[in-house]
């Protein structure tokens, strides 16, 4: 049978939009930076050092701003606390406000542990309300020794351990809630979680990849071509792991051939053919990959390598969040008829609209800021700006 | 006291509700006189495609009942049109609520039919499974209901729902769907659709009846359900289902 285009009444409308792209770019971001102080206070990975306790706050702003776009999407956000007040335990969602919860406290713990220390020298620099201020944060105790840094270590080592499985439930979980959701063909696949995870990752790593760059630049952070090149190994390695996972998803659509592999076949190949095989896979994955595997295999200079990498790293921000967009609402773009199809053009100024995802996509950055800015984080050197070097640079005060 | 209750309902019923197409009250008032508590009912649909004549009656009566938003709907009737080609023409102008104007086709018509649609009310509700603030709800006749005082709006349910029979408001920005006229039944009452639909395509009944009209089709005929793929247990049943229809 040959069926003539036809969609349910209901089904003319967008209902996850441009705020439900931007929940899972957000939270991706904040696992994937995580993921990297992770690697460091855990398991060991010293060329991370330079970016590890930054790492921190990046992830801890996303987090801070990740639900900001979802209340923006509810049609009653003052009720938004029945999710963790009255929750609906059968609900993919009605674990949210808990898992958010845990991993938003256990990653202000570990950047309690992990500043504590410039948190008294800013404490102690500082008058005023900002010194009150850090005062109750330190808990009125600001005793700093061999002992206390000890603890701290430990502490920062056992929290972030607790942390890990954390973040990876949290990145994974949106995945899950695409995923379970048997009403749509182009959702509903158990990798859909591991989907988002990956690309979580590969968002995180990019951007704090950036952020060094930028940061080291400006003698904020300690310069390490050793850690630059372990970023872009992980970015590689991450890379290489979601093309594999996007392909066997798409491999196993249509091998499966089922009722599903028609609007799906149908999608990518109608109203996704450009977000999704030029924007998501060409330009953003295809692009960075090459990319980064010229970085590995090219006798590059340090300074190019740099470069390189940071091009790659802005090509797969770019990727991550079109593969976001192509998940949330190319699926939405079908009936779930299954025979018909839709068109959604974002507008600038409406509540859910363009203007509000760049608003909260820019807010994390603004909260880093203001967060680095009150623990008084000092440039590294206050000499002028040097060449990344092979060496790992000195120590020093660094974010 | 409660038996007066009841007694005094099933007179209502009597005087109000419609008879079916078999004659039979749907709700018998000696029946009535034996159940204990208004609620203990369990409530099904039957949908016969091959009685519907497309006249949209019910996607009306639906609208004016429940004051449906524009644009959106609980209920409606979808056109099927098979031609020698082996093309499936599908539609649903509004709904089907202004029935359904000529449209041409490419070949020659050899079958055609109409399916009404609306919420399946299933057991095994996806809807009801994910919403987060168990805002939508079974209630104990096997309705499945939103409390729109509760309901955060997040449009889960709406997504889960795999017959795409709700929507979200945008007068109240809560998610609505087709209730069975829960506001009818609970008075005894059938639901709108089923009152005005001239040719009883629409059948609606008590399975704890055992005259109910609802009960004696799934018992003795063949009857379907929308997409049984995916094990939602829809309690509205389809007669004369194609394999064409979506």
């Amino acid at each position: 049978m040959i069926y003539t285009e036809f969609s349910f009444p209901n089904d003319s409308h967008i209902i996850w939009s441009l705020m439900i792209v931007t929940y899972p770019y957000i939270s991706g971001i904040m696992a994937g930076a995580f993921g990297i102080s992770a690697l460091y206070f855990v398991f060991g990975i010293e060329s991370l050092k330079p970016v590890s306790r930054f790492s921190l706050l990046v992830s801890f702003s996303f987090l801070l701003c990740a639900t900001l776009p979802l209340l923006n999407h509810l049609g009653h956000p003052e009720r938004a606390l029945n999710v963790v007040i009255v929750p609906n335990h059968r609900s993919a969602i009605g674990g949210f406000g808990y898992i958010y919860s845990l991993f938003l406290v256990i990653l202000a713990m570990i950047i309690w542990f992990a500043y504590r220390e410039d948190m008294i020298r800013a404490a102690e620099a500082a008058s005023g309300l900002k010194k009150r201020i850090l005062t109750i944060l330190l808990l009125w105790n600001q005793n700093l020794n061999d002992d206390t840094r000890q603890v701290d270590r430990q502490m920062v080592f056992i929290l972030t351990a607790i942390g890990i499985p954390s973040m990876a439930v949290l990145s994974g979980y949106v995945g899950f809630l695409f995923g379970s959701l048997k009403s749509n063909p182009w959702w509903s696949t158990p990798l859909m979680p591991f989907v988002f995870f990956v690309s979580g990752i590969i968002s995180g790593l990019a951007l704090v990849l950036l952020l060094y760059l930028y940061l080291g630049w400006y003698g904020y952070l300690e310069k390490s071509y050793i850690c630059l090149r372990m970023l872009c190994s992980l970015l590689w390695f991450s890379t290489a792991m979601y093309i594999v996972l996007e392909g066997v998803e798409l491999l196993y659509f249509y091998y499966e051939s089922s009722d599903a592999w028609f609007v799906i076949s149908t999608l990518l190949f109608t109203k996704l053919k450009y977000s999704f095989f030029v924007l998501q896979l060409g330009i953003g994955l295809g692009v960075a990959f090459v990319l980064l595997s010229a970085m590995f295999t090219l006798k590059l200079e340090e300074t190019s390598f740099a470069k390189m990498g940071a091009v790659a790293a802005v090509y797969l921000l770019f990727e991550v969040w079109m593969m976001r967009w192509n998940i949330v609402v190319g699926g939405q773009l079908f009936s779930k008829s299954y025979v018909g199809f839709r068109e959604f053009h974002p507008q600038w100024l409406e509540k859910e609209g363009i203007l509000m995802a760049i608003i909260f996509t820019l807010l994390p950055f603004l909260v880093l800021f203001a967060v680095t800015r009150f623990l008084s984080v000092r440039p590294t050197t206050e000499e002028a700006p040097e060449q990344i070097t092979s060496s790992g640079s000195q120590a020093g005060e660094n974010i | 006291m409660k038996m007066a209750a009841s007694g005094m309902a099933g007179m209502l019923i009597v005087t109000l509700i419609p008879k079916s197409s078999s004659g039979q009250r749907i709700h018998n008032i000696e029946e009535m006189k034996h159940v204990p508590d208004w609620m203990d009912h369990y409530y099904a649909y039957v949908v016969d495609t091959t009685k519907c004549i497309g006249c949209g009656a019910c996607a009306r009566a639906c609208k004016r009942e429940n004051d449906t938003p524009d644009g959106y709907s609980r209920t409606w009737v979808e056109r099927y049109q098979i031609t020698d080609t082996g093309h499936v023409y599908i539609d649903s102008p509004d709904g089907g609520i202004n029935s359904f104007p000529p449209k041409d086709v490419e070949g020659n018509v050899i079958k055609g039919f109409f399916v009404p649609k609306l919420c399946n009310h299933c057991r095994n509700t996806p809807c009801t499974q994910v919403c987060p603030v168990n805002a939508s709800y079974e209630s104990p006749q096997g309705v499945v209901l939103v409390d729109k005082k509760v309901c955060i709006g997040c449009g889960y349910c709406v997504q889960a729902c795999p017959y795409d029979t709700r929507y979200i408001d945008p007068r109240t920005h809560t998610a609505d769907k087709c209730t069975w006229c829960y506001h009818r039944v609970t008075k005894g009452l059938a639901p709108a659709c089923v009152t005005v639909c001239p040719t009883k395509a629409r059948i609606f009944g008590d399975l704890k009846m055992k005259n109910s009209q609802v009960r004696e089709i799934i018992d003795n005929q063949r009857v379907m359900v929308l997409k049984p793929e995916l094990n939602t247990e829809p309690y509205c049943f389809y007669i004369g289902l194609d394999r064409a229809v979506r």
